[in-house]
């Protein structure tokens, strides 16, 4: 649905939500430790046992944000997935603009003078 | 009776907890956001609240999108900081005021708010980086009691900032019709600007920030005006939790003064905000 016309913006609605809802409640359930140990023991059966499609679990093999964000992944549930890779909000934003993460920074830095 | 004494307004940026854990506070990074906080603490001492009335948004710790609240109030004794999946440390449970908590819910749901109602809550950044930076010498023992008031800002639909100026309203008419003699000051968590998704990730707009950060205060009715797609455009995509904000001051029914605001950009990702406003009652007393 588009509804907006925000460039690079997602509005995270009810379309977003039914397309992502296995990938998001894999990534939900990264805030307890002994699932983030399994996950990381192995991944394929992890996103089995969530029920991931192929466009999802792909995503996730290549850690890619825009690919998890098309495949309806929402940012604070992936948020739990980019804790596990020990990413934070400026390596996924770096990733996403296709910045280095130093550039990414002076971006944000910029945007207060 | 409950009296609203003030509301404080703050980012709740999930790495300020990191930093605060760190004692970073004095870092050149830092320095200039965390100094924004004397003022603020100076504040909050004197008003002595009894209750802290926190207006948050959770971000996937307690609600997941199986059951997906617009509004949620918390009514339990405790409320628990747990593990969110990236190293946030975990802090001690927050006391909660579950007779409160009763209360503000029978009265919102008179005031025709249909609100989901919390008796077992985790509470997450949004909560408790805003009691770690205001409460800094609690060593885990908190000195208020808490009601935790979530806001929707993950899946839209979201409550519209009408709508939130509205919840607010609600809540401190409930507030102030509570028997009991307590000081209450509302707090609303997050923003200001910050996008994390998409190929706009890093967008930061400080004239909008600033407009917000003045309007609030004089004229908050001029911000019902906007769409929450308005504010995914002028704030990005998680600025909307400026839903909270206007809610916070919905709540202050009085005569408002400014006692202090901080703006620093960036923190990590994000525009960090703090604003301290003091409420007055409007109908001052006849006491001769």
């Amino acid at each position: 649905m588009q509804h907006h016309d925000i460039p690079g913006t997602i509005v995270y609605d009810g379309e977003q939500a039914q397309k992502g809802y296995a990938l998001n409640a894999m990534c939900y359930s990264f805030n307890v430790a002994a699932n983030r140990d399994e996950f990381k023991h192995d991944e394929d059966a992890y996103c089995t046992k969530y029920g991931l499609n192929d466009e999802q679990r792909a995503a996730i093999r290549e850690r890619n944000v825009l690919k998890l964000l098309a495949a309806g992944g929402n940012v604070y549930y992936l948020a739990k997935f980019a804790g596990i890779l020990n990413l934070n909000v400026q390596d996924i934003g770096a990733q996403q603009t296709g910045m280095s993460v130093e550039a990414f920074k002076e971006k944000l830095a910029a945007a207060g003078r | 009776m409950a009296q609203i004494v003030g509301a404080i307004a703050t980012s709740h940026i999930p790495a300020i907890g990191k930093a605060i854990a760190e004692k970073k506070q004095n870092d050149p990074y830092w320095k200039p956001f965390f100094d924004g906080y004397d003022a603020a603490l100076a504040w909050l001492k004197q008003a002595k609240p009894d209750v802290v009335v926190m207006i948050y948004n959770d971000h996937g710790l307690n609600f997941f999108l199986d059951k997906m609240p617009t509004f949620a109030v918390g009514a339990a004794a405790q409320y628990r900081s747990e593990d969110e999946g990236w190293g946030l440390p975990v802090l001690n449970s927050f006391p909660g005021d579950a007779a409160l908590s009763w209360h503000l819910i029978e009265h919102l749901v008179a005031d025709e708010f249909d609100i989901v109602s919390c008796q077992d809550m985790a509470v997450d950044h949004g909560f408790t980086v805003p009691m770690n930076l205001m409460f800094p010498d609690a060593g885990g023992k908190w000195p208020v009691k808490t009601v935790p008031i979530s806001i929707n800002t993950v899946q839209h639909p979201l409550p519209t900032p009408a709508r939130c100026w509205k919840l607010g309203r609600a809540i401190g008419r409930a507030i102030e019709s509570y028997p009991k003699d307590l000081r209450v000051v509302v707090f609303g968590t997050g923003g200001l600007s910050h996008q994390l998704d998409g190929t706009r990730a890093g967008f930061i707009n400080k004239k909008f920030d600033l407009y917000c950060l003045d309007t609030i205060v004089r004229d908050p009715e001029a911000l019902t005006k906007l769409s929450t797609i308005d504010l995914v455009r002028e704030a990005g995509a998680q600025g909307v939790e400026f839903l909270n904000w206007i809610a916070m001051r919905g709540a202050l029914l009085g005569n408002v003064t400014q006692i202090h605001r901080n703006y620093h950009i960036p923190i990590s990702n994000t525009a960090g905000a703090t604003l301290v406003l003091e409420n007055r009652a409007a109908v001052q007393s006849q006491a001769a």
